[in-house]
């Protein structure tokens, strides 16, 4: 069976609500009842039907082709199967998805799967600031998962982590790690100022260092470490060029000692 | 009793009983495989019988490295008890005493599935005093312990499945104590190749078969006396003129599908080595078959 299909027939006059948009809200929906679902976040009234052209298919699996950077919320909150955007998305992508797997082949706007607890998220492009953080007013940002960026991402990627594994193949802006509670976050290339501020808990990795680090994280010096091979092990086939970083010998930064002091920061020698 | 013959060397038609246990294993790395195999070999020390050791263990298996979660090579160990709470002090006392202690090690679960789940590194974590570090990550939790040499990773839980079985035997009956001996090395060499099973009792041979009771207050198992070629004469002897000496193998194992098929692989060892360089007679221990529910009929066995 062929996916269920949104073609983009024009850019967006509005920033658009793609949430609805998720396997178990469309499961046993006519194609009329999805065409009705209104996706407009201003007074202007705007339904699926009016964006896209829908093509019938098995709503475990949705395509929407033809991104926009006003397509915000696509994935949120899903449970299971895959929604597939062939294009960029606004903000807020994948926030809080359960389950399922959330693959964007363009790039992400803020905030992108901020607050997962499970499941894939993949974004084959750049992702903007927050990634997989918290919103105003929340405690945790993500707390389960694999995230995957094939790009670099803005500031502060992984605020207050609390589970899962982030992977950024590109580099990450200013503050990567900040207040991270537990977790992974590994960069393969460089990070901007002061990686893992104000972090508790949690494992950093920075493949080519960082721009500035913070003066709050102790050298414990070099070792290969038997978790770090399990790491490598476990994200393999997700990211082969990080999985190879993390089988290098690796220096140890304990900190952040302004905060709780019992996170890392890898950074691969030779 | 009827005797059946396997290439010239008699069987009892007769059966062993095993009983049903609780059993867990444990997935042992190292930086060499000597390593791995210093800590299952402590480990698995003094893990001869329940009765005086609180478990019987052994090595299962030795890993290549690409069968191990963390790519070194390793050592599979499955321990037994008589109950959920003995196997969990156990395997606590025995990976924190044995494997936290030895260098390089790591520990994983050596079930990945079973009807209870038994604290692995969720017990040994403590020793971190507070430095310890928890990752997650392909659905499994390790703990990270920082020890002298660098960091002692061990998973957090391991399964334990109630499905085992414990108490299968063989015993080997010989013209002489070498040839007998020959025997039982036979046997044994092939049956802890059998996936899923141990030979607890050293090198997978006991030479002290017991019955129980004894006519001291306090002991509740005793020598065999019925098995002892030097008491031929003076008792009622199960041995035939012949025979002068007698070894068991005693197997356990995660299955009863797996204990049969090592005691299968004995008898037919036994069989092949023949009855001029090894055994004249192979025969089984049971209780009438009131106590254990698994009764291995050596006639179904033979080769």
């Amino acid at each position: 069976m062929n996916p269920l299909t949104f073609v983009t027939r024009a850019s967006p006059g509005q920033r658009l609500d793609l949430s609805p948009l998720t396997p178990q809200n469309l499961a046993e929906k006519s194609l009329a009842e999805i065409a009705a679902i209104e996706l407009q976040t201003t007074r202007e009234r705007v339904t699926a039907g009016d964006v896209f052209d829908i093509r019938a298919g098995d709503s475990e699996r949705i395509v929407i082709e033809g991104g926009s950077k006003r397509f915000d919320r696509a994935g949120m909150g899903m449970r299971s199967g895959s929604v597939v955007v062939e294009g960029d998305v606004g903000v807020e992508a994948g926030r809080g998805l359960f389950g399922g797997e959330l693959i964007i082949r363009g790039s992400a706007g803020p905030y992108a799967a901020s607050g997962m607890k499970s499941g894939r998220v993949e974004i084959f492009g750049d992702a903007g600031e927050r990634l997989a953080g918290p919103l105003a007013g929340e405690t945790i940002g993500m707390s389960g998962g694999v995230l995957h960026v094939r790009g670099s991402a803005g500031p502060r990627a992984g605020d207050r982590l609390r589970r899962g594994i982030v992977l950024i193949e590109g580099d990450a802006g200013p503050y990567a790690g900040s207040r991270m509670i537990a977790g992974t976050l590994a960069i393969a290339g460089q990070a901007g100022d002061l990686p893992g501020y104000l972090m508790n808990r949690g494992t950093i990795l920075l493949g080519a260092g960082a721009t500035m680090l913070s003066p709050t994280f102790a050298d414990c010096g070099v070792d290969e470490l038997v978790a770090a091979r399990l790491l490598a092990e476990s994200i393999k086939t997700t990211s082969p060029r990080i999985a190879r970083l993390f089988r290098r010998p690796l220096r140890r930064l304990a900190g952040d000692l302004a905060a709780l002091g019992k996170g890392e920061i890898f950074i691969p020698t030779l | 009793m009827q005797r059946l013959t396997a290439k010239g060397v008699a069987v009892d038609d007769t059966f062993a009983e095993a009983f049903d246990m609780r059993a867990t294993a444990v997935v042992i790395t190292a930086p060499s495989r000597r390593w791995a195999l210093q800590a299952a070999t402590t480990m698995t020390g003094f893990a001869t019988s329940v009765i005086g050791c609180g478990c019987e263990a052994g090595i299962d298996k030795v890993l290549g490295p690409r069968e191990t979660p963390d790519g070194r090579p390793g050592v599979r160990v499955i321990l037994f008890a008589v109950s959920t709470s003995e196997l969990q002090k156990q395997l606590q006392n025995r990976t924190g005493q044995c494997v936290l202690t030895c260098p390089g090690s790591a520990c994983y679960a050596g079930l990945t599935a079973g009807d209870e789940k038994l604290n692995l590194g969720a017990a040994i974590r403590y020793f971190g005093d507070g430095w310890q570090i928890s990752k997650r990550f392909g659905g499994r939790r390790y703990w990270r312990v920082p020890v002298m040499d660098g960091e002692f990773v061990c998973e957090s839980t391991t399964w334990m499945t109630k499905k085992a079985v414990g108490g299968g035997n063989l015993l080997i009956l010989g013209a002489s104590r070498e040839k007998t001996l020959a025997a039982a090395e036979a046997a044994a060499s092939v049956m802890r190749r059998v996936d899923g099973v141990i030979l607890p009792f050293p090198g997978g041979v006991v030479r002290s078969g017991s019955k129980v009771g004894s006519k001291y207050k306090g002991a509740s198992a005793s020598t065999n006396e019925a098995f002892c070629p030097t008491l031929k004469g003076a008792v009622a002897t199960a041995l035939d003129p012949e025979v002068a000496s007698v070894l068991e193998i005693v197997i356990d194992g995660l299955t009863s599908e797996a204990v049969g098929a090592a005691m299968r692989a004995g008898v037919a060892a036994i069989a092949e080595l023949g009855p001029e360089r090894g055994a004249l007679r192979i025969s089984a221990g049971n209780y009438g078959g009131k106590l254990g529910k698994h009764h291995y009929h050596l006639r179904d066995l033979l080769p």
